[in-house]
């Protein structure tokens, strides 16, 4: 019986380029509790990557690689695309950035959060109803059964990123995997987004994996940070003690971001030589 | 050579020169990787080579007549065998596909480049001139092709040159309808924007911006419609509305080859293998050209 | 005698299809200010550089720069005097045209000779190498098309620049990169910049003044001191200030 929900060892993703095969994700190990990890880095660094590898939705040409990638005792690289299906959902769960591209636009909320629900459980309709305006309330949502019957466009961008909670939530995953979950929404909504996402994990004593280009965000709403750069974990620190971080890119990264109460005439631009982690101007 | 690849793939190009032939060998490079493309490519060149070296190829000459051998079946000295006046099949197809050649090419070069500023100005501006312009682009649109080129000769006269134009004439509201679409999908783009607040004029705008964004669709398009093109005059040479006798035109071949076509299959056969095999290498090529050009694969050129 | 403010904006109403999306806005902002206008979406901030520009002609109020009246439409007196960076660098270059005849073009519209020396002079003051000179969009990474982006705004050398969202495309680490390069060209060339951003830290670095807007009004304007302190003085400012992670300070 493992206590580690996932554990990753020596994942490497890789695509082929005209120019010959590219790691997008070398080698990189880590495990995961029933707690908040956030992976955090810049575009390229290869965090998107990672969670897409831990759902197996990474398709040919790209090619995933691990000594080890087990989730609760599962082996995902054993796993035939049927089982995994079975997986995705019930088990583990994803919420990407942008709900105008991942909501499906000719459907109702109601009715795609009922068909995520009707995947994996067998319920008579009164009881998905029943289910689907329970988890709309849980994501803060009023007047959940009217907003059951509007269409996604007709939906804000913040309440669209809660619908994909509540479908991503609604079979009850151990694991969630939330990319970049708030980079399409307003400042002021994205804390409660964030909110809600904690609220809930926390209380159904999920793990979250947490990835955005944004230290401070995660900091504020994760147990653990992996800093990535260049397909590599660089850092790997509790959330709290991320000003004590010791890897130059991470210290670089938390130097260039200006602050509010800025007073410096000019912002410390990374040095990418002081780890040589290949060109990128 | 490889010196040349390698100057032409530069990442850094030092010259406007070097950065254009880089792209267009980029795009060349990856036309000859889809096989079907390439083949269509090579029956174009022989349509080509055929047309410009027909006197050399053929070995007769298409309008001598010889009636002493008049119908006589594909045979080594004939090798499509001869029609009703004795003329040898095969010399007529070489000689046919210069006639073939200056159709398709007239009619690219007439109805596209209206067709595309067209439908460029249409939906770059919008509002009136938009409604407008497709209004008449739609009542083009809705005139049956055949038919409209049928009117058309019949009121001009039979000829090459007016089947020419009359094709041409069906053949631009298509051109336009893509050029229009694709036009509004980036005329409220950000580059579009920023070259306007440098005080551009409306014609730059259109000529240097978006008619070159227009361009690869249109080209995709054009080579398409070559094989509806190659049809559409074989249409009218076999009405004997086209090329008049005694040219060879496929089309009007085929129609004479009409009454024989129980016995002497190969009279209409022959212009016909000929017609399909064009049509074919229009599309494969076609094909192979929107693959390679369409954006959606990735602006790697 | 005083001398006109770089942008004066006097009651300006701006409406898109007849729904009025900013409401009586008045600002002034002198020659030689870094001003910024911060709000959500939604908020008109954007809307309000379109107008100036003339890309968004339905408005009505008072309007002029460098003093003189603005019309409706874009204008070519205009585009010698103010020009915009866009926020999106993969979209506000044309994907066809290598970065020399993108710079190259606003010299060419305006007749302006020297094309090839000016061109390879500005490269280098926004600190790209000649390398990229005849390089397409697509070769070219996030920040290096946002610098080849300012370059053309900056060809016909105008005196005000607006910028829309210029770094919220980019990572942190080249955002530091394009912030310092706004910095510095605006003290080297006496530019007056107008900002338009959600991200106050970003404001704290480059501006000297801002306004806060919500749903097409300006809630109050302040000077960047007063963000800097956490001593914004309307709700919703101290709103957007906690939830953009500025710690609760008291005046």
């Amino acid at each position: 019986m493992s206590a580690n929900l996932l554990e990753i060892e020596n994942l490497t993703v890789t695509f082929p380029t005209p120019r010959g095969p590219v790691d997008v994700v070398r080698g990189i190990s880590f495990t995961l509790g029933r707690e908040r990890l956030g992976i955090v880095g810049e575009s390229g660094s290869g965090k998107s990557m990672t969670g897409r590898a831990i759902l197996r939705l990474i398709r040919r040409p790209g090619r995933v690689t691990a000594k080890r990638m087990l989730f609760d005792g599962i082996d995902l690289t054993a796993q035939t695309e049927r089982q995994m299906r079975a997986l995705r959902g019930a088990r583990i769960s994803m919420v990407m950035q942008d709900p105008k591209y991942s909501l499906n636009p000719v459907m109702t909320v109601g009715e795609q959060i009922g068909e995520a629900l009707r995947t994996h459980a067998k319920l008579p309709r009164r009881d998905l109803d029943a289910r689907v305006r329970a988890m709309l309330e849980a994501v803060r949502i009023n007047d959940p059964d009217r907003v059951a019957k509007l269409y996604p466009h007709q939906i804000s961008g913040g309440m669209g990123q809660r619908v994909m909670i509540a479908m991503m939530l609604i079979p009850e995953p151990d694991l969630l995997i939330a990319d970049e979950p708030t980079s399409a929404l307003d400042v002021s909504v994205q804390a409660q987004v964030l909110d809600i996402i904690d609220e809930l994990v926390t209380g159904k004593g999920m793990g979250l994996i947490l990835i955005s280009h944004d230290l401070n965000l995660v900091s504020r709403y994760c147990d653990r940070i992996l800093v990535m750069n260049s397909g590599e974990i660089v850092e790997e620190c509790a959330a709290g003690k991320l000003a004590e971080a010791t890897h130059p890119y991470t210290r670089g990264l938390l130097a260039a971001m200006p602050r509010m109460d800025e007073d410096r005439a000019e912002l410390p631009v990374l040095d990418r030589s002081a780890w040589a982690s290949g060109a990128r101007t | 050579m490889s010196g040349l690849r390698a100057w032409l793939i530069d990442d850094s190009p030092a010259s406007r020169l070097q950065a254009n032939l880089g792209r267009a060998y980029r795009i060349w490079a990856a036309l000859l990787r889809n096989p079907l493309a390439v083949v269509g490519g090579l029956i174009i060149a022989a349509l080509i080579i055929m047309a410009i070296f027909a006197p050399v190829i053929a070995p007769y000459s298409p309008i001598g007549q010889d009636l002493d051998n008049r119908l006589v079946p594909p045979s080594a000295a004939h090798w499509m065998g001869t029609d009703e006046l004795g003329r040898d099949i095969y010399s007529r197809v070489v000689y046919g596909a210069r006639i073939t050649l200056l159709i398709v090419t007239m009619v690219a070069v007439i109805s596209a480049p209206l067709g595309l500023v067209i439908g460029a100005v249409s939906g770059y501006f919008g509002g009136w001139t938009d409604r407008v312009l497709m209004g008449v682009t739609d009542i083009f649109l809705s005139m049956p092709k055949l038919i409209l080129a049928l009117a058309f000769v019949a009121a001009l006269g039979p000829g090459i040159e007016n089947a020419i134009i009359a094709i041409a004439i069906t053949a631009w509201p298509a051109y336009a309808r893509i050029a229009r679409a694709e036009t509004i999908t980036f005329r409220d783009s950000e580059f579009i924007a920023a070259v306007r607040l440098q005080g551009a004029s409306a014609t730059r705008v259109i000529l240097n911006h978006v008619l070159p964004l227009c361009a690869s669709s249109t080209i995709v398009r054009v080579t398409l419609d070559m094989a509806g093109i190659i049809l559409t005059a074989a249409g009218l040479g076999f009405l004997g509305l086209g090329a008049q006798p005694p040219l060879p035109e496929w089309g009007a071949m085929i129609s004479r080859g009409r009454n024989f076509i129980l016995d002497q299959w190969w009279v209409a056969t022959m212009p016909g293998f000929a017609i399909i095999l064009v049509s074919l290498g229009f599309c494969f090529l076609g094909d192979g050209l929107r693959d390679v050009l369409d954006p959606k694969h990735g602006d790697r050129q | 005698m005083t001398k006109p403010a770089a942008i004066e904006l006097d009651d300006l109403t701006i409406a898109y299809g007849g729904t009025p999306v900013v409401h009586g806005v008045s600002l002034s902002i002198p020659e030689g200010e870094s001003f910024a206008l911060v709000g959500e979406s939604g908020s008109g901030k954007s809307t309000i550089l379109r107008a100036i520009t003339g890309l968004a002609p339905e408005w009505t109020g008072g309007m002029s720069v460098l003093g003189k009246p603005r019309g409706h439409g874009p204008d070519r007196a205009l585009a010698r005097t103010c020009q915009m960076v866009f926020q999106d660098p993969f979209g506000s270059l044309h994907p066809r045209k290598s970065v020399d005849t993108c710079l190259a073009e606003p010299l060419a519209i305006h007749g302006i000779s020297g094309r090839d020396a000016r061109v390879k002079d500005m490269l280098a003051a926004v600190g790209l190498d000649q390398r990229f000179r005849f390089r397409f969009p697509h070769q070219l990474s996030g920040g290096q098309r946002q610098r080849v982006a300012i370059a053309r705004a900056l060809m016909l050398e105008p005196k005000i620049l607006l910028l829309d969202e210029p770094t919220s495309a980019l990572d942190v680490s080249v955002q530091a990169e394009i912030l310092n390069l706004l910095k510095k060209l605006r003290r080297e060339q006496g530019l007056t910049y107008l900002l338009v951003t959600h991200n106050l830290p970003v404001v704290a670095f480059l501006c000297d003044r801002m306004a806060v807007m919500r749903h097409g009004r300006i809630v109050e304007i302040a000077d960047v001191s007063a963000l800097k302190s956490g001593t914004l003085s309307e709700p919703y400012s101290r709103e957007l200030y906690a939830a953009s992670g500025g710690l609760p300070q008291h005046a």
